[in-house]
């Protein structure tokens, strides 16, 4: 790691080296994203004592504070519309960072919340998002013990963006993470996939599909503190949000150095997200989820991580989906439904619909 | 799903490729003319599975991808224009001009926004008198309709500050570019059906007649694709050359009159210049005089903006069938879809896309 940003070796030249300006994609959960973290942020925020957990690069840092694992994690929600089918971006503020807690094998304690507030905000849609925050917090058992607000300018907000951060404690003796996964793990997803990114994109865009696609957005603490409990021997999780499963098992397979195998017939996608995502060009691994959860569990336990998935209500479709494997070292191999094989990139951006 | 499912069943397609095998004795090279059809085929791994002595080639039917650059550079300094609301479809969005890309506008300021039907543009325009809104009407004989419905209803209403960049091509005039070339390989042609779907079979009759070429409407999910597949190979086997519709579920004889109507109401051919290839007589659809006044071309005087390519890529011998993506020696390493050299690179649909995305585990790191 340098001191400062390598811009004469630095690998993406599109846009910041050329441009010195963000595009939407910097923000998609891609390439883009990564690059930007990884020469940006990272070489900036060296240098402290604790910079170490940050280039982990978790979904949350775990920190050893007095004998216990403190995991802390923070996330903005930013959502267009604040509104969507099933949800809108108070509950999701709140279970994105319960997820995020929860995936690195914490217990999630308490949250703050920081609203950033556009002039003009109507107080009754306030009121709506506020409360279901609220609904969020007491379905999750998490305590949102302090806040802050902030009102921009009318024109310089979406109505109203959410900061949640969130502290849990870790479980003892527990480990998780990219170094833990093994050749041989089994890969299990919690249930179907892309229902949240259709959701909304389905009122941004104001699509119609004939039944209306619903967010996915749940809270995962329960359903990963009973996976924890069986004594199933997980290796890793993540929940597949920004950039989808493909996302997540591309960052797995890089991090750990192992290869990762599925099988594209064995990804759930609901029928109605299918039939959208095929009418729209998209790819279901692609799009994002926020109730979902990635597991890699030792082969022997893998029936029993299945199966005490699928007994808990958020996991009721959970399903074996792959494996990791020595071959193709930080490349995911899928079989795909007819037989052949393809490999499962990284996306580098956001996805952009296909013309016809 | 109705329609989807049924058309990607794995063990009717091990019976297609079963029969496919069977019946080949030689070495025969397809083209899918499609980007769609490429797609599918990579995406499914198609290609994989079928014998050796079959090639796939893929043809030069992505919009995206043969949309000329200087196209690409006029619809930047459309973008770029403070009074501009700009409407593209999605994968355009990321397209290297010689210096810029919609996105790069937008990061500047532009008001570039993605639209899932053209006609979502005209009522952006009625929502914003005060602005010029400007469709990006590129694609083959598939978009082509709804685009040319864009210019009639701002006409029928008076929605004057509409106007539509037109870089429209056609498949018929490709296919015999493709067959004149002197060093064509392509002994038979899945033809896109959902262009069928729209101009029917006829323009097709008389290329399988003079070229005595195998040519079969095809669809677009892995049995489709298969099936056409199989049907090519046959015809090619029994040394026969026909004009076959393996896409019957979309594709009727005459097409959709009601679509070739409004395309003629608003169109007219046109030469055309192809991305990576070059003029092609008589290849596109521009306004015709009728509705030259909604012409995003003329109304922001970009006609003077001609652009060269870069010498390194060879996207055009690419989408001529004549090498695979991963032959070019960008391929990978100066061009990748983060830093597009051409744009076979940037669209999923596009050849060389399709190869970086599900395909590089075969090439050389």
């Amino acid at each position: 790691m340098t001191d400062r940003p390598d811009l004469e070796n630095w690998t993406c030249p599109v846009p910041l080296r050329d441009q010195t300006s963000i595009v939407m994609g910097h923000g998609g959960g891609g390439r883009l994203s990564s690059e930007l973290v990884e020469h940006l942020f990272l070489p900036a925020f060296t240098g402290t004592p604790l910079a170490g957990v940050l280039e982990r690069l978790g979904d949350s840092a775990v920190l050893e504070l007095a004998g216990s694992r403190l995991a802390f994690t923070t996330d903005s929600y930013v959502v267009r519309p604040r509104f969507f089918p099933g949800g809108n971006v108070g509950d999701l503020a709140v279970n994105g960072t319960v997820n995020d807690l929860s995936v690195s094998g914490a217990v999630p304690l308490a949250l703050s919340a920081g609203l950033i507030l556009e002039e003009g905000m109507p107080l009754d849609e306030l009121g709506v998002i506020t409360q279901t925050m609220g609904d969020a917090a007491r379905a999750a058992g998490v305590s949102i013990v302090t806040g802050d607000t902030k009102v921009v300018d009318a024109g310089h907000g979406d109505g109203v963006y959410i900061n949640t951060a969130g502290i849990g404690l870790v479980r003892d003796g527990l480990m998780l993470g990219p170094d833990q996964v093994r050749p041989g793990d089994r890969i299990l997803l919690s249930g179907p996939i892309a229902a949240h990114g259709i959701a909304v994109l389905s009122v941004r865009e104001g699509l119609e599909f004939g039944s209306e696609i619903v967010t996915d957005s749940q809270p995962l603490n329960g359903l990963i503190g009973a996976l924890l409990d069986s004594g199933a021997r997980v290796s890793m999780m993540r929940d597949p949000t920004r950039g989808g499963v493909a996302a997540t098992l591309n960052e797995v397979a890089a991090a750990s150095g192992c290869g990762v195998q599925i099988v594209e017939s064995a990804v759930p996608v609901p029928d109605d997200v299918r039939a959208a995502c095929a009418f729209l060009g998209l790819d279901p691994m692609l799009v994002a989820n926020e109730g979902r959860v990635v597991v890699f569990v030792r082969a022997g336990d893998a029936d029993l991580a299945a199966e005490t998935l699928r007994s808990h209500p958020a996991g009721t479709g959970a399903a074996l989906i792959g494996e990791v494997v020595a071959e193709h070292p930080g490349i995911v191999v899928a079989k795909t439904g007819i037989g052949g094989t393809r490999v499962v990139d990284l996306p580098l951006a956001e996805q952009l619909p296909r013309i016809c | 799903m109705k329609y989807l499912d049924e058309f990607g069943d794995a063990d009717l397609a091990k019976r297609l490729l079963d029969d496919i095998a069977a019946s080949t004795t030689q070495p025969w090279a397809l083209m899918e003319v499609c980007g769609g059809q490429t797609h599918t085929i990579i995406r499914n791994g198609i290609d994989q599975l079928l014998p050796d002595q079959i090639e796939l080639i893929h043809g030069p039917g992505c919009p995206v991808c043969v949309t000329p650059l200087e196209t690409i550079d006029r619809a930047l300094a459309i973008a770029a224009r403070p009074d501009v609301i700009f409407c593209s479809f999605g994968d355009m969005i990321r397209v290297p001009g010689s210096s810029d890309d919609l996105f790069r506008i937008k990061s500047r300021g532009g008001d570039v926004r993605i639209v899932y039907s053209p006609l979502d543009a005209v009522k952006i325009a009625q929502e914003n008198p005060d602005k010029q809104v400007v469709f990006f009407g590129v694609g083959f004989e598939t978009t082509a309709p709804a685009n040319a419905m864009t210019v009639k209803l701002a006409k029928q209403q008076g929605i004057d500050n509409f106007s539509l960049l037109v870089s429209h091509v056609l498949v018929p005039p490709a296919i015999r570019t493709i067959m004149d070339s002197p060093t064509r390989r392509v002994q038979g042609f899945l033809a896109a059906g959902h262009v069928c779907t729209v101009m029917g079979l006829g323009e097709y009759e008389a290329l399988v007649e003079q070229y005595q070429v195998p040519i079969v409407a095809t669809g677009f999910e892995p049995l489709d694709v298969l099936e056409g597949i199989r049907r090519v190979v046959r015809q090619l086997e029994n040394g026969v050359a026909e004009l076959d519709n393996a896409y019957p579920r979309a594709v009727q004889p005459q097409g959709n009159p009601v679509a070739q109507q409004v395309v003629r109401e608003v169109f007219e051919i046109c030469d055309r210049n192809w991305r990576g290839i070059g003029m092609i007589p008589q290849s596109g659809w521009r306004l015709n005089a009728d509705h030259a006044d909604y012409d995003a071309e003329k109304r922001f005087e970009v006609l003077g903006i001609t652009t060269v390519e870069s010498p390194l890529c060879r996207s055009g011998e690419v989408l001529q069938g004549l090498i695979k993506p991963n032959e070019c020696s960008a391929f990978g390493k100066q061009c990748t879809p983060r830093l597009p050299l051409g744009a076979p690179m940037v669209s999923s649909e596009g050849a060389c896309a399709a190869y970086y995305q599900f395909r590089r585990l075969e090439v050389p790191a």
